[in-house]
């Protein structure tokens, strides 16, 4: 039973290492930085979230797992609230997203 | 790092990638035309540098890379950045064949001594050896303190640290004496409309009013835990001057100097240092040595205290209060260094802006 | 195994130097190095709880709110070219100032 709980922390480990590529794949060919962020802050959540779940599979109970869940939630707290103001300020300075359509331009392109 | 990586090859293997990530780096730093792009591929570097330092299993040398490479520097670089032109003046190549020479000289000759090192771990090693073997033998005995390395830095080498912490000290002197140590006062500071349509996100506000607590938290947790793991004075204070930089970040500088006005940063900048310094004489008065934490309580009142749980019973409890309060001296000194230093520059930024605009 | 997720780790991390030094713009730049550092911390869980030693994540603490702050001193930078002014009201229950 503890080796399958153990497996199965593998599996999710190896998940989280899997999306954080997949993730970093997506801001290299992404056309924009807004796709770019909502690329790399989704991913990195969800791996961060994936890893904290299969160490904790893993390891068992520990101090060491409180540590690890602390900076679990110190990542779900600064990740999105870094990529929503990237994104903020890169809207503020004059950036716009690229449309899927190029026939029906957004009005407020500049 | 056995455990994590199967065999030495694989070991290998990994600091290989590692270090190949680093070169790198370098290289795209080199390349690299912007002061902002430099300064962000520096950001990635001391990162890097750390991760690798901890696979060397040095986690109170990554901890510091990380919080003073990544963290202060970045901001001080930002800081400068912002009072200089945006664009490095590309080098001509006539001027290059000096400093390429230098720096090839140098990694000739670093190439040449690298097969005469020690090998990495080896116990034999002169450091390894001597004195490094003295401080782990008698560590438990002398002072007690599960880390080694806090032991060597705040007690047997109490006197050299004092010594750094003062050069942290004159250091942020220097920098305020260069960017002209006068700071404008909160009120005067202008007040850029343009920006009020911005200063409402609330999604950085929730977000900083959470994590400004749990870091100060935090930074008094690797004050006070210095002594068993990874941690102590000097990253204690990084990591408290970088919760007040967070809060100037994004409620403004003006709102922190409400807060924590110039004089009383700077005040607690000597005020750290003398704090050190009174426990080394607290020490002389009470019939030992400077520094030296055994005298700091009188022995009717240790042997009052319960005797430790670590071994060498309650004869450690002189050290133990000894280091904690130096501890604390340094984090004062370094925490305020680092904010005066961040008023210094945000505050010139802001005086220049106003000469401009009168 | 944990050699392939460290590994993993590594490749991603290459990838977003690759995007920091293609840019374009200066959002892509401090977006990669911010999911350069997320990497970082979540490779330092990994490893700390490999060999089992607690202090490193000590250091993933760290590394995670450093990160966090300076992602938005280089956004801060880039957007308003000032350190100084706020980015947020600290009270959110205060008259808003006329304009």
């Amino acid at each position: 039973m503890a080796e399958a709980i153990g497996w199965i922390g593998a599996v999710l480990v190896i998940a989280a290492v899997g999306l954080s590529i997949a993730g970093a794949v997506g801001v290299l060919r992404f056309p924009d930085v807004y796709t770019r962020i909502h690329a790399a802050s989704i991913t990195d959540t969800g791996a961060a979230s994936l890893m904290t779940l299969g160490l904790l599979l893993m390891a068992g109970f520990s101090p060491a797992a409180i540590k690890l869940c602390i900076v679990w939630v110190f990542i779900m707290l600064t990740s999105p609230a870094a990529a929503h103001a990237l994104a903020g300020a890169a809207f503020g300075s004059g950036h716009r997203p690229v449309l899927a359509d190029p026939r029906q331009p957004s009005e407020d392109e500049a | 790092m056995s455990l994590l990586l199967a065999s030495p090859e694989l070991e290998l293997v990994f600091s290989a990638l590692l270090l190949t990530l680093v070169a790198g780096l370098v290289v795209a730093l080199l390349a690299a035309r912007s002061v902002l792009t430099c300064i962000l591929l520096m950001s990635a570097f001391s990162l890097t540098m750390a991760l690798w330092l901890m696979t060397m299993d040095a986690p109170d040398v990554a901890f510091t890379e990380a919080s003073v490479g990544a963290g202060v520097s970045t901001m001080i670089l930002l800081g400068a950045a912002l009072s200089s032109t945006d664009v490095i003046p590309s080098l001509r190549p006539g001027r290059l064949w000096f400093p390429a020479v230098a720096c090839l000289a140098a990694f000739i000759g670093m190439a040449l001594i690298v097969p005469d090192l020690p090998v990495f771990g080896d116990p034999g090693s002169p450091p390894s050896a001597y004195v490094g073997r003295l401080y782990l033998e008698q560590t438990p005995h002398d002072i007690g303190a599960p880390n080694v390395v806090t032991a060597v830095l705040a007690s047997y080498r109490g006197f050299d640290t004092l010594g750094e912490t003062t050069v942290i000290f004159a250091a942020g002197v220097g920098v305020l004496l260069l960017l002209g140590g006068q700071v404008r006062s909160p009120d005067a500071a202008p007040e850029d409309v343009s920006l009020r349509a911005s200063a409402g996100s609330p999604v950085l506000s929730v977000a900083a009013r959470l994590l400004i607590p749990i870091i100060c938290l935090y930074a008094f947790y690797v004050l006070a835990h210095g002594e068993f793991g990874a941690g102590g004075g000097f990253q204690a204070g990084v990591i408290l001057a970088a919760a007040l930089i967070l809060h100037a970040l994004v409620f403004g500088v003006r709102e922190t100097m409400k807060a924590l006005p110039v004089g009383v940063v700077r005040a607690c900048a000597a005020l750290g240092v003398l704090g050190y310094a009174a426990v080394g004489f607290l020490a002389i008065l009470n019939g030992g040595r400077f520094l030296d934490y055994d005298a700091l309580l009188s022995p009717v009142f240790e042997a009052g205290l319960p005797s430790s749980h670590l071994a060498g019973g309650h004869h450690h409890w002189g050290q133990r209060i000894g280091i904690l309060a130096i501890e604390t001296g340094v984090m004062l000194a370094v925490a305020s260094t680092m904010t005066a230093i961040f008023y210094a520059f945000t505050g010139r930024v802001s005086r220049s802006d106003a000469a401009g605009a009168s | 195994m944990l050699a392939g997720g460290v590994a993993g780790l590594l490749v991603a991390m290459g990838l977003m130097i690759v995007r920091l030094l293609r840019g374009p713009t200066a959002y892509d730049r401090v977006l990669a190095v911010n999911s350069f550092g997320t990497k970082t911390v979540l490779m330092i869980a990994l490893m700390g709880f490999a060999v089992g030693r607690p202090d490193f994540l000590d250091v993933a603490i760290v590394y995670a709110l450093i990160n966090f702050i300076s992602t938005i001193a280089l956004m801060k930078v880039f957007r308003l070219r000032s350190l100084a002014e706020p980015l947020a009201r600290l009270s959110i229950s205060r008259e808003a100032p006329d304009g």
